[in-house]
């Protein structure tokens, strides 16, 4: 943590948190990550709303696509899956 | 229109809460908060109690929002509400300031059941009575999670907390939940729901009816959490669906109209209202959960999982009686 942030004098009033928690990658918490095999995807959108995280978003083409940086690895998207397209698999 | 949301729509709406927030692998909070704030119908403000989903949300120097959001200290998230649409009305009777071009604002109150069922319960019966424009959310993950799963007003019977332990003599809390919704309904207002985050355009459907309606409306969600209930953290939305298929925490809604409240059931435990034999039996849910591990190890409760059951039973012909 060599970067110096603002202190509380140099903040706007309100206290407006400087940052967007999407510069705070939480991807390296899990061992497992979400492997979707896209050709079984019924493009159901389920994964995207169940997705703690909402690491998982929905592309243009209507396919999920999980942003790594942010995956904590639980596990509920492969769990929740109605047509179990999602496995979960060990990080290397 | 309410019934124009679908959730392939819903799921090409930018989400209200960024990654990169710091709750738990697996917690349901987000999961419920999201699917709210994609109900929302234009400019949102929001406020949170204390609470994991505001600790964890709002870690100095970051913020998960992408929306106004404000503290509020434990016990005035509704009085915080309050105030945000007590502004925004004076604005708009003025004609000058940030807000008084908008028409609508969604203003959205989260709150855990500490927050809630404990602290916050003046604060929400006064902004409730006064009848200012807001929603508000009970999170309801059933113990003060945030600072190490506390026993609360809305922990249930039998569950075992660090300040409720199931030991040899005292099996885990020894009162029963508190009637919430029956508390918040008895103040006559317009609109009250129970949410499960295992039905996802229920929630988005009953949250947008929630913006939609005069005065103050409240949803009151159940928000399992892997560490205090402790179970595995992939089985989160498998244990809401639970929760609701065993009538424990039944799915509802509630209109106050002509002077009187109109209960009305939704789709899953409507589906259980027509079809009894579908109702599970309690000790499906109990099982899954370590927090009443003490109920089948070292010996069996029966008697405890059938005082348990009996209450829910209870509960939920109490229920059905009110709908009619």
């Amino acid at each position: 943590m060599s970067e110096r942030f603002p202190g509380w004098r140099e903040l706007p009033k309100g206290a407006v948190s400087p940052k967007s928690s999407i510069e705070y990658k939480t991807g390296d918490w899990g061992v497992e990550k979400p492997g979707i095999d896209l050709g079984r995807c019924t493009q159901c959108t389920l994964c995207h709303f169940f997705c703690p995280e909402g690491a998982i978003t929905i592309s243009e083409d209507g396919h999920p696509e999980v942003g790594m940086d942010y995956c904590k690895g639980c596990g509920v998207c492969a769990e929740e899956c109605p047509v179990k397209c999602i496995e979960m698999v060990r990080k290397r | 229109m309410v019934s124009g949301l679908t959730l392939k729509e819903a799921a090409r709406k930018p989400d209200g809460i960024a990654p990169g927030h710091r709750l738990c692998a697996g917690c349901d909070e987000t999961v419920i908060a999201r699917m709210i704030l994609k109900a929302t119908r234009g400019p949102t403000i929001a406020t949170s109690a204390t609470g994991c989903l505001e600790v964890a949300t709002s870690i100095f120097p970051y913020t998960a929002w992408n929306l106004p959001w404000i503290h509020s200290a434990f016990e005035n998230a509704a009085a915080t509400a309050s105030g945000i649409e007590a502004a925004w009305q004076a604005m708009r009777k003025k004609g000058k300031g940030p807000l008084a071009e908008y028409e609508t604002v969604d203003i959205i109150a989260f709150a855990g059941d500490g927050g809630t069922y404990d602290i916050g319960l003046q604060a929400l019966s006064g902004a409730l009575e006064r009848g200012h424009d807001f929603t508000y959310v009970l999170l309801d993950n059933e113990a003060y999670m945030n600072t190490g799963i506390q026993r609360s007003g809305g922990t249930p019977f039998a569950a075992s907390t660090t300040t409720s332990p199931a030991g040899k003599v005292i099996p885990g809390k020894r009162e029963w939940k508190k009637p919430i919704d029956e508390i918040v309904i008895a103040h006559g207002i317009p609109y009250v729901a129970t949410l499960s985050a295992a039905w996802p355009l229920d929630v988005i459907r009953k949250a947008r009816k929630a913006f939609e309606v005069e005065g103050p409306a409240f949803l009151h969600a159940i928000v399992p959490c892997t560490r205090g209930w402790r179970y595995p953290q992939e089985k989160t939305i498998e244990i809401s669906r639970l929760a609701v298929q065993t009538c424990f925490f039944p799915l509802y809604e509630c209109r106050f109209e002509e002077g009187r409240p109109v209960y009305k059931l939704s789709g899953p435990s409507a589906a259980i209202a027509r079809r009894p034999e579908s109702k599970k039996p309690v000790l499906e849910y109990l099982e899954m959960q370590g927090r009443f591990r003490h109920l089948f190890r070292p010996e069996r409760r029966d008697d405890l999982i059938d005082s348990i059951q009996a209450w829910v039973d209870q509960n939920w012909q109490i229920l059905l009686e009110k709908v009619g």
